[in-house]
């Protein structure tokens, strides 16, 4: 009969020789199984005399508890280089992708476009909108440009074919929106009106037959020109960031008095034009049925497109109208 | 309108200080300036130079070699690659050492192997006049080797280039300017009164004016002028002319230039002998009556035109706008009619307009000159022509059309302070008004006062032209900002919030926003396959946008057509645009749509996308019928339906129409009227908790006529299946011989749940058989086995 040591050393002679937990499988058989030595030497004990098969029994217990550890530690050793070749043989370059799902992008001048109107909807404005073909009347006769007056002319009108003869128009500018605002709404008013706008232009780098104005409007009992530079420069501060300030230089639009012009001061001191601004002339608050004894207020526009140019880099107003992806996709 | 400085101290001595604060204060007052110039300063190292020989560079045939004498006698060479002057002129010479205006160091160097000792000047070079291609000829006599600006007699000066607005007919005159800047500084401002010594026989006995259209002839004021000389004008006069950009010609029109440049007011002189008897007139033109200008044009007039005739009723004048050719100035005029009017400014703009001549004095009237500076100008104009040998008429004839009349308003201090957001007393608004002459007087009650308007500013007729002015004399930085609150929450309408969730869709989906324009050159619809063409553009600059879109299909193609022909196919766009389909009232209908353009897609792609888009936006029963659509692949496109309405369109291009469009790859198409669709029915279904019992799917596959849709069978089955059919999906389609000609297998999955509890085999059967009734019966098709 084997002494118990050495089934011990026998079993851990084995279990390291196997090198896969199948091995293993057939060394565990081998070494603790039915037909293991181990086990015909538990069924040889009976054979002894109790003092002796106490002794015995005691030192093949210890022996199938220490066959039993080594095969359970090799089994983990097995096991846990079994899971690390199978993750090695797993193992993929991140970068290896074929497939390119398409990102969509907003257009330069819609982002523009939203990111103004968040600033002003932050300000408590709400956002009016109006059509692109206007009449005469709402682009210049409510806004106190009188028929044949040559501040018209100021505006290079494209007229269109509907109704009589320079009736209807591509609207030249935003302000069309404040008229139908206040004839729609009592005032207290606060709006902001987006909107594409059209003038006869040849297309070059700084000109573009089509364009995007946002224009704003306030009516209260006591709005006045320093409410307009405040608003002004409250708007600045928001949308440009710190650093940058504004001023109000006089200037003259028919539907604005006091007018100016409002230009943006950046950090390095250098200036940008912006646009026009001035308190609403009484003319145009009568054409819309709003008593300006009763009633004050301003009205201010600029350009989108261009905002959209300094913001990205961009040199040419063409640029944003050619629907090239290479251009569309970097912004 | 461009300004220089010293004549500006000409009004107002005392206006100094750096260029460039006077530059802003300009610009605070609303005269915008456009440019700054420092005049004269540059010119030192220039000499008067002679022209002593010249010949051909052995090495170049651009430049060629001059000898300049620079006033020692000596032959100084010069390389020069101007060609214009000949011996014996005299031109300005830059000597070597001079800094030249833009920087550049003239310096002792060879040209091409020649020496050149200095550099010969353009009048561009040296800030007088804008010819850049020609060596300045100066006049004959001057001394060689003086300075240039001794010579010509040039001082240091600055030059302001104002852009003046409609609204301030004052600021066309260095005198209004004056005006307004020396207001605004505090500084003394006056007019000299100019002095005219007159002699001879009366200027009323020898012209005549008699006007009868009275509306635009407010006033005609006629001086007469004999001993005019006919050479030119003095050389400090032809230097300012010079400067503000007006070449000079000769005394007479040198004259009547500087005085319009200065007082603001256009004036017109005729040759007295040309005109019978000195009798003059005014009156609406006949229509088609014909008139030869000063530019030698002929004109054909209409009745909106004013003209200025002679005694036989000719016109010899064309009103407010410019001379006629008959009666000009020439070398033998010896006698002058001094012609300065107050025309009606709308006539003025209206006839300026119409025919495109935009004139110095055109620009003027049409803001409204000032009719009560005529007297003053045609006596300022006698005054300067005396100093070089005219003598005047006693008199002057002084006929009266329709005046503009004086206009005083009445100014409440209140609403001053509350439309400036200020908090000036009466006595300060008055104080800012006075200086630029508009004068107030306090009424009875000592609250309000009045102002009377000056008659240099026709633009200002309210109260609140007055305000204007008081900010501006005030100065709108001086201003206290404030910021108005409102009360109002800032949001956007639904429409504006929707618009941008379905941009985020978009987007996400991988299209992006295009923006192709919404001009359509003729036949560009008829090209996409849409029909008739839509709102015409009346007066376009070019013909490709001349026509309004009745779609977005036009221009998403050609932007698909674009990439396609830079090398990148399969682009996926889509745009939100006005549309104009026709139809309207007052104004054309105006819609909005949505449009997709998915290249190199087939047409079920656009219906994943609308049912992607109709889900996101909570679409009441979306639907799409197939249909033939124009411009659409006629098996290949259907209707958009909205809870049961149309709302628009999608399928394939029409292969015919990429062809036109050199477009190789398929392309889906959707394109949905966005206002019709975000006013449909929306919202969700009401919620029902998700049950916590197992559902039971099973599959049902039918042969399908053609003619049936899909949806059809899809929407039979949801009616059949009742309450306990949680959802019905197509998963399966295919078509074989045994199925035969126009007949097509769909296989979808039923799932069946109940909210209560877990459905046995016979409720499970029972829904199978109903649903399998339904389609069966309804659609002509049969179930597979």
């Amino acid at each position: 009969m084997a002494e118990p040591e050495l089934l011990v050393v026998e079993a851990r002679r084995q279990a390291a020789a196997a090198t896969t937990l199948e091995e293993l499988g057939a060394v565990r058989t081998a070494v603790s199984g039915k037909r293991s030595p181990l086990v015909a030497a538990r069924k040889a004990l009976g054979g002894l005399e109790p003092e002796a098969r106490r002794e015995a029994g005691q030192a093949l217990n210890a022996a199938k508890s220490a066959i039993d550890d080594i095969l359970s530690a090799r089994e983990a050793e097995l096991a846990a280089a079994a899971r690390a070749e199978k993750l090695a043989a797993e193992r993929l370059d991140l970068t290896e992708v074929t497939d390119r799902p398409a990102d969509g992008h907003l257009h330069v001048i819609t982002q523009t476009w939203q990111d103004l109107e968040d600033v002003f909807v932050g300000m408590g404005y709400r956002v009016a909108e109006g059509p692109e073909i206007e009449s005469e009347w709402y682009n210049f006769g409510a806004l106190n440009f009188p028929l044949g007056h040559p501040a018209r002319d100021m505006y290079d009108t494209l007229y269109v074919g509907y109704g009589e003869p320079g009736s209807t128009l591509l609207r030249t500018h935003t302000s069309p929106v404040q008229a139908r605002v206040m004839e729609n709404q009592e005032p207290p008013i606060y709006v902001v009106a987006p909107g594409r706008c059209f003038r006869q232009d040849t297309a070059d780098a700084t000109h573009m037959p089509v364009f995007h104005q946002i224009e704003g409007l306030v009516v209260d009992r006591n709005t006045s020109l320093g409410d307009l530079a405040g608003t002004i420069e409250a708007f600045t501060a928001a949308y440009f960031g710190p650093g940058f300030t504004s001023r109000l230089r006089p200037s003259y639009f028919p539907f604005t008095e006091p007018s100016a012009e409002f230009d943006i001061q950046r950090p390095d001191g250098t200036w940008l034009e912006l646009g026009g601004c001035g308190m609403v002339h009484p003319n145009v608050f009568e054409a819309c049925g709003i008593d300006p004894e009763q009633w004050q207020g301003f009205a201010f526009g600029f350009g989108i497109d261009r905002l959209a140019l300094i913001r990205f880099g961009i040199d040419d107003l063409r640029e944003l109208w050619t629907n090239d992806i290479r251009f569309l996709e970097q912004f | 309108m461009k300004v220089l400085l010293s004549w500006l101290r000409d009004f107002a001595p005392d206006i100094d200080g750096d260029p460039e604060d006077l530059s802003e204060t300009l610009s605070n007052l609303g005269l915008a300036v456009e440019d700054l110039v420092h005049i004269g300063q540059s010119l030192e190292g220039i000499v008067v130079a002679e022209v002593l020989a010249t010949r051909p560079h052995p090495d170049a045939d651009r430049i060629q070699l001059v000898d300049v004498d620079a006033g020692d006698g000596e032959a100084l060479q010069v390389c020069c690659g101007a060609f214009n002057m000949a011996v014996g002129d005299r031109v300005p010479l830059a000597v070597v050492g001079t800094t030249m205006p833009n920087g550049m160091e003239i310096a002792r160097r060879k040209m091409r192997g020649q020496w050149s000792n200095g550099m010969l000047c353009s009048g561009a070079e040296i800030g007088m006049g804008d010819d850049h291609e020609g060596i300045l000829i100066l006049e004959q006599g001057l001394s060689l080797g003086v300075p240039l600006s001794e010579a010509l007699g040039i001082h240091p000066d600055v030059l302001f280039d104002l852009e003046v607005n409609p609204n301030r007919p004052d600021a066309m005159s260095v005198m209004g300017v004056a005006r307004d800047l020396a207001a605004r500084l505090g500084v003394p401002f006056s007019v000299a009164a100019p002095k005219v010594g007159e002699t001879g026989q009366s200027a009323t006995d020898r012209a005549s004016v008699s006007i009868s259209a009275l509306d635009l002839c407010g006033r005609f004021g006629v001086r007469v002028l004999d001993n005019v000389p006919s050479g030119p004008s003095p050389r400090w006069m032809a230097n300012r002319l010079l400067a503000v950009g007006q070449r000079p010609i000769n005394a007479v029109v040198d004259l009547s230039n500087y005085v319009m440049f200065e007082l603001g007011q256009p004036n017109h002189t005729y040759d007295l002998d040309l005109v019978p008897g000195g009798e003059l007139g005014v009156r609406m033109a006949r229509s088609g009556e014909q008139m030869t200008t000063l530019d030698g044009v002929e004109r054909t007039l209409t009745e909106a035109d004013g003209v200025i005739v002679n005694r036989d009723d000719e016109a010899v004048g064309l009103a407010g706008v410019m001379g006629g050719a008959s009666t000009e100035i020439s070398v033998e005029t010896r006698s002058v009619l001094l012609e300065a009017a107050w025309w009606d400014p709308m006539t003025i703009a209206r006839t300026a307009r119409r025919l495109g001549l935009r004139s110095e004095a055109s620009a003027r009237f049409e803001r409204g000159a000032d009719p009560d500076i005529i007297p003053m100008a045609l006596d300022r104009f006698a005054e300067l022509a005396a100093a070089i040998g005219s003598t005047t008429a006693p008199g002057m004839v002084d006929a009266a059309g329709n005046r503009p009349e004086s206009i005083t308003v009445r100014v409440r201090p209140p609403r001053v302070n509350s439309i400036l957001g200020t908090d000036l007393s009466a006595d300060e608004m008055a104080s800012l008004l006075e200086p630029i002459g508009f004068a107030c007087n306090s009424d009875s009650d000592g609250q309000d006062f009045d102002v009377t308007i000056p008659s240099w500013r026709l633009d200002s007729a309210t109260e609140i032209d007055v305000i204007e002015e008081v900010g501006r004399l005030h100065g709108y930085s001086r201003i206290a900002r404030t910021v108005p609150v409102t009360e109002q929450a800032g949001v956007l309408t639904s429409r504006q919030q929707d618009r941008r969730r379905i941009q985020a869709l978009l987007t996400g989906m991988g299209i992006t926003e295009a923006m192709p324009l919404p001009f359509l050159a003729p036949g560009d619809l008829a090209r996409a396959g849409l029909g008739d063409d839509g709102i015409t553009v009346t007066n376009p600059l070019v013909a490709e946008e001349s026509i309004m879109r009745t779609s977005l299909r036009p221009g998403l193609l050609k932007a698909v057509a674009y990439n396609a022909a830079r090398r990148t196919t399969g682009v996926s766009l889509f745009e939100i645009g006005r549309v104009n389909p026709g139809g309207g009232g007052d104004l054309p209908d105006e819609q909005e749509h949505l449009a997709v353009i998915l290249a190199g897609q087939e047409a079920t792609a656009a219906t994943t996308l609308w049912r992607r888009l109709a889900r996101h936006l909570a679409v009441a029963n979306p639907g799409v019928v197939n249909a033939m659509v124009d411009g659409l692949h006629p098996g290949r496109s259907g209707q958009v339906l909205a809870d049961g309405q149309p709302v628009g369109a999608l399928g394939e291009i029409d292969p015919q129409v990429l062809d036109a469009y050199e477009i190789g790859e398929r392309v889906a198409w959707l394109e949905v009227d966005l206002g019709a669709l975000l006013d449909a029915d929306r919202g969700l279904a009401p919620y029902r908790a998700p049950s916590r019992y197992p559902s039971s799917d099973v599959d049902l596959a039918f042969a399908v006529p053609d003619e049936v849709s899909a949806d059809e069978i899809a929407a039979t089955i949801a009616q059949a299946g009742g309450e306990l059919l949680a959802s019905v999906a197509l998963f399966d389609v295919f078509r074989s011989d045994q199925l035969g000609e126009g007949r097509r297998s769909l296989a979808y999955t039923l799932r069946f749940e109940a909210a209560d509890r877990t459905l046995n085999d016979a409720e499970v059967a029972a829904a199978r058989q109903s649903c399998i009734e339904a389609v069966t019966t309804t659609h002509n098709a049969t179930l597979r086995g």
